[in-house]
């Protein structure tokens, strides 16, 4: 394909566009970084700078979607630029609630005060998030580079991340059973193991797009499921 | 380009999967001339009865040339000629001893530049029907009033039939010329360019009359506006430098063309 369009300031429009979903992702990255840090060193002064740094992200949405609706009344774009153009809207809103579920954690942090659990405990919740960066990382880079089989990688690779969580909800329910007095702690760490693994489906999420972006077509194979916290939760649970 | 790479239409999104098609215009291994030069190559494409097919491309690409064909209009000019077939149901329009005012009753063409006739908007109308029928006044009126109501226009010139067609707006004229188009009964209506001249109204009028339309007639229109052929077309056909690049399902073409000629020029990347 001819990569300019004879119109320069689309080529401007479309490439403004990736540079701001970029930034995102660059953004909710570190956000995702951070708050898992904070959580391991109980560090409330940066699980502070977390929650007042997602504005920057919130922002940054609301800058894609009005450049994305302006470039769609002025171009009236067709097949791979009107595919950019609405991906660019779909990733803003995963890098989004990426950064919601990273604020989150950081509120977690926040809350737990000084009641921190054992290191052992945050080790399974650390390595989700080694997974999920991973993730997030290669299908920006995917995005970046238009790579649909690196973003179709990242599709099929969010298995290990369930995988991951359902070991930690099974080891907090085994602390929870010993001692009555660590539950608070396990539930709030409970919801920092299910936000990552929500931040790996997100970043599948944006895998989908990607494909979408580059072929135009959806996907149409079965993604492997890892996540089976609901099945256990109960036989677990003594039910 | 060869034979294996034209894409048959796929039905699907815009036409009914358990629709069934019927040609009424196919276009087989044709090829014209103007002089030595070969303007359209290997062209094989069908127009469907109540469909739209939209013909977009560069200009020069032959889009206009192959509309020509379908009623022998080239035959107005020497030296230029078109080799292959096009049949209408079964007749070969290009054969030698085919009727053309028969052939261009049944195939209308509407042209880019509105070109009402200097009389009245109702010998506008009555003028093309005289040529093919001997009716009493009463008939001709009702016939006239008919065409002008398919055209969107009775409403607009009900009471003023005995003014001039030229005195009309530009949007008005056009359709005028698609009301005296559907005056003689055609099953092929051929636009070319319909809109060009039109401000968006007209134009959205003109749209919506082809809609309309489509119900009783092969509907071809060749456009520069991708919106247009996008909104207008059930079917879409890709000409480049006189070849039938791709053609299919407009949807298809417009969000996810197989060809990366069509892809360029659908998102303005051409040359």
């Amino acid at each position: 394909m001819n990569e300019q369009h004879t119109t320069k300031a689309f080529d401007a429009d479309l490439q403004d566009l990736s540079r701001m979903v970029a930034e995102m992702g660059g953004l909710a990255e570190k956000q995702v970084a951070d708050a898992v840090d904070a959580l391991a060193k109980r560090d409330t002064t940066l699980a502070g700078r977390v929650q007042s740094a997602d504005a920057a992200i919130d922002a940054l949405q609301q800058e894609v979607e009005e450049k994305s609706v302006l470039t769609i009344a002025r171009r009236q774009p067709m097949a791979v630029d009107l595919r950019d153009i609405v991906g660019a809207l779909r990733l803003a809103n995963d890098l989004e609630r990426i950064g919601d579920l990273a604020k989150n954690i950081a509120k977690r942090v926040i809350a737990l005060n000084a009641e921190f659990p054992p290191p052992k405990l945050i080790r399974g919740v650390e390595h989700m998030t080694d997974l999920v960066l991973e993730q997030l990382k290669a299908v920006l880079d995917a995005y970046a580079r238009r790579d649909d089989s690196k973003a179709m990688a990242v599709w099929r690779g969010d298995e290990e991340i369930d995988a991951v969580c359902t070991s930690v909800f099974r080891e907090l329910l085994t602390y929870m059973m010993e001692d009555p007095r660590n539950i608070t702690f396990c539930i709030h760490l409970m919801f920092c193991a299910k936000n990552i693994e929500r931040m790996g489906d997100h970043a599948t999420n944006i895998a989908e797009t990607v494909h979408y972006i580059i072929d135009g077509n959806p996907i149409t194979e079965r993604r492997p499921k890892g996540d089976t916290t609901t099945i256990p939760a109960l036989s677990g649970a003594g039910n | 380009m060869s034979m294996a790479n034209f894409t048959v239409p796929t039905v699907t999104n815009s036409v009914g999967a358990n629709e069934t098609l019927t040609e009424k215009v196919t276009v087989k291994d044709l090829d014209f001339f103007y002089g030595d030069h070969r303007a359209l190559k290997n062209i094989n494409v069908s127009l469907y009865h109540g469909k739209v097919t939209a013909f977009i491309g560069p200009s020069g690409c032959g889009k206009s040339t192959l509309l020509r064909i379908l009623n022998r209009m080239y035959d107005l000019y020497p030296n230029q000629r078109a080799t292959g077939t096009v049949r209408l149901d079964n007749d070969n329009i290009l054969s030698p001893s085919q009727d053309l005012n028969l052939l261009r009753a049944k195939v209308g063409m509407v042209f880019q530049k509105p070109t009402p006739f200097p009389m009245t908007i109702y010998e506008n109308i009555a003028f093309g029907i005289r040529l093919y029928e001997k009716l009493p006044k009463s008939e001709l009126d009702d016939r006239v009033k008919h065409a002008l109501a398919r055209a969107a226009l009775w409403d607009e010139v009900k009471d003023k039939l005995g003014a001039n067609g030229q005195s009309l707006s530009g949007g008005q004229q056009q359709r005028l010329c698609i009301a005296r188009t559907v005056a003689v009964r055609p099953e092929v209506i051929l636009f070319d360019e319909p809109c060009s001249a039109l401000d968006p109204i007209s134009t959205a009028k003109i749209e919506e009359l082809i809609d309309e339309l489509k119900e009783d007639y092969t509907i071809a229109i060749v456009t520069h506006n991708m919106q247009q052929a996008a909104r207008v077309s059930d079917f879409t056909a890709f000409m480049y430098l006189g070849e039938l690049v791709e053609y299919g399902d407009t949807t298809k073409i417009f969000t996810t063309p197989n060809d990366r000629r069509t892809q360029d020029y659908i998102t303005g990347r051409f040359g």
